[in-house]
């Protein structure tokens, strides 16, 4: 599909209360953010914590390993700047702390399992670094 | 104060879907669905005085009720637009029937129509914060995250590719008995199912809706103006409803999905119990949700859907008819619309108009609706007698 290769992939709309968070990855460092009042992560981030609505939330770097709920691999994108790279891998990271986020998974189709340990894993997607997640090697 | 819910359904109307609708407007195909549902309750537009309407994202994003209104040329003393996706439909009908319990009007239509141009662009350029969290990783739209749900159903229950896809096979099978479905006279096999396009695995291309152009609207009035009707009233016994999350990361365990809620809160409000419901007419956007809707029922248990559905038959002369009307998957799915074809198909069986797909003495349905990727649920329990 010629007409659909200058479509540049997606990236991030940044807003002032998440700016914090993909600084941070820009950094190559997860941080998400914790509330002050009743100490439970949250994350997408946010001006309020989802638990006490308190508004006294810190950015905190996390550890950057969570399991794995779910996975799809995709073959037909979403969005058509995406499917030069299919099949790719998006999946569901409950991170250490707790919340979860959706992300991209850099595992072969083969070593996918439900739960495994993954941890995070900066990657530069044209001009924005993103948190991938790649398997987490065990000693 | 009695908390039942007050309320009858005596008018339908329904646009055949078609793929693509050429030269229409939402708006046109809003009217023409009401204009049908009025004829069939067998009263003048004078008599509307509520009036249910739908989001019309991309077209008329703000003043949508006064907008319907004019156009069909009513003046409702109750109006509102309902925002829950495809649980749209049935969350009007008891907005509804609550309304007019509350004194503000007697006779309210709830319109949702579609038009689906060819080449029509993706609408919703914002979808904060799913648009800033899901899509810079690859991840757009529905059939990415109703994929992700049901890898997490097979990796944690162990269900099969051939469980979900005996789901869209039913919905075929039934649609066979449907001139209106869109997949009228394209019956499928199991293996067929199996062997379609992988699209955002592990979904298959035909366990996935397909997008029409359509619209419905169903006119609820009070229980003494539908005692007066020419039509067998159809009476909202029960309701429940919940929502749990937006973007699919954010969503409950698969096994704690909202419907675990709203569907025994309807039967509880019915006073009845799903033995006694005699159509399943359950929202099935991908085959995943009529498995994990199925669980929440108590028909079965959490991750035993499989089971289920090997061991019963699900047409209009099966043990447990589900979706006679063929689905969303064989009817076809005209956007928020497509919600309330589970409501009209759940009012022509209790009226006993079912034709050649008619459930002997049907007398009560349960209708589901969900929205988002099982974040809104809506359930009600219809029926034919009060
Ligand atoms: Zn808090």
């Amino acid at each position: 599909m010629s007409s659909l290769q200058n479509i540049s992939l997606p990236g991030p709309t940044i807003t002032p209360v998440s700016k914090p968070f993909w600084d941070s990855v820009a950094a190559g460092k997860l941080s998400i953010q914790q509330c002050n009042s009743c100490q439970e992560w949250v994350f997408y981030p946010r001006e309020h914590c989802p638990h006490c609505l308190s508004d006294d939330l810190t950015w905190k770097e996390a550890s950057g390993s969570g399991s794995l709920k779910t996975w799809s691999v995709i073959h037909r994108a979403g969005h058509p700047a995406w499917q030069d790279r299919t099949p790719y891998v998006v999946g569901i990271v409950e991170l250490e702390e707790g919340p979860s986020l959706l992300t991209h998974l850099l595992v072969k189709e083969e070593d996918l399992a439900y739960k495994m340990k993954v941890k995070v894993s900066f990657e530069v997607i044209e001009n924005h670094t993103l948190p991938f997640f790649t398997k987490e090697e065990t000693q | 104060m009695s908390n039942r819910l007050q309320g009858a359904i005596i008018g339908i109307g329904e646009l055949k879907p078609v793929r693509y609708s050429e030269g229409k407007t939402t708006l046109g195909l809003i009217a023409e669905a009401t204009r049908l549902a009025i004829q069939d309750a067998g009263i003048s537009k004078e008599e509307i005085d509520g009036l249910l309407v739908g989001p019309q994202v991309g077209e008329t994003p703000q003043h949508v009720p006064a907008t319907v209104s004019e156009y069909l040329g009513i003046n409702p003393t109750m109006s509102n637009t309902v925002d829950l996706g495809g649980a749209t439909g049935p969350g009007m009908i008891w907005r509804a029937a609550a309304a007019i319990q509350a004194g503000m009007c007697e006779t309210v239509v709830c319109v949702l129509a579609n038009k689906n141009e060819k080449g029509e662009a993706l609408r919703s350029p914002n979808r904060n914060p799913i648009r800033e969290f899901d899509v810079p990783f690859g991840a757009s739209g529905a059939n990415t995250s109703y994929a992700l749900l049901k890898r997490q159903h097979m990796e944690k229950h162990g269900s099969t590719q051939e469980e979900f896809a005996e789901i869209a096979y039913w919905a075929r099978k039934n649609a066979q008995l449907n001139p209106n479905a869109i997949f009228y006279g394209k019956p499928l096999e199991v293996k067929d199912i199996l062997q379609s396009p992988v699209i955002s695995d592990p979904l298959h291309l035909l366990e996935i809706v397909m997008p029409v152009a359509g619209g419905a609207a169903v006119v609820v009035t009070s229980e003494e103006k539908a005692k007066k009707s020419n039509k067998k009233p159809v009476y909202l016994k029960g309701a429940g409803e919940k929502i749990t999350h937006r973007a699919v990361s954010q969503a409950p365990d698969i096994d704690a999905l909202p419907f675990s809620y709203s569907i025994p809160h309807a039967l509880k409000q019915a006073e009845t119990y799903i033995e006694d419901i005699d159509l399943l007419s359950l929202y099935d956007c991908y085959t995943s949700v009529v498995a994990t809707t199925l669980e929440s029922t108590g028909l079965c248990k959490p991750g035993e859907f499989g089971e289920f559905v090997k061991n019963h038959s699900f047409g209009h002369d099966g043990d447990y008819p589900l979706n006679t009307h063929g689905g969303q998957l064989g009817f076809g799915q005209a956007d928020l619309a497509g919600g309330m074809s589970h409501v009209v198909e759940a009012v022509v069986q209790l009226r006993g108009d079912g034709g050649n797909r008619q459930i002997p003495n049907a007398k009560q349905a349960l209708v589901t609706g969900n929205g988002a990727t099982l974040s809104e649920t809506t359930a009600l329990v219809l029926g034919g007698e009060r």
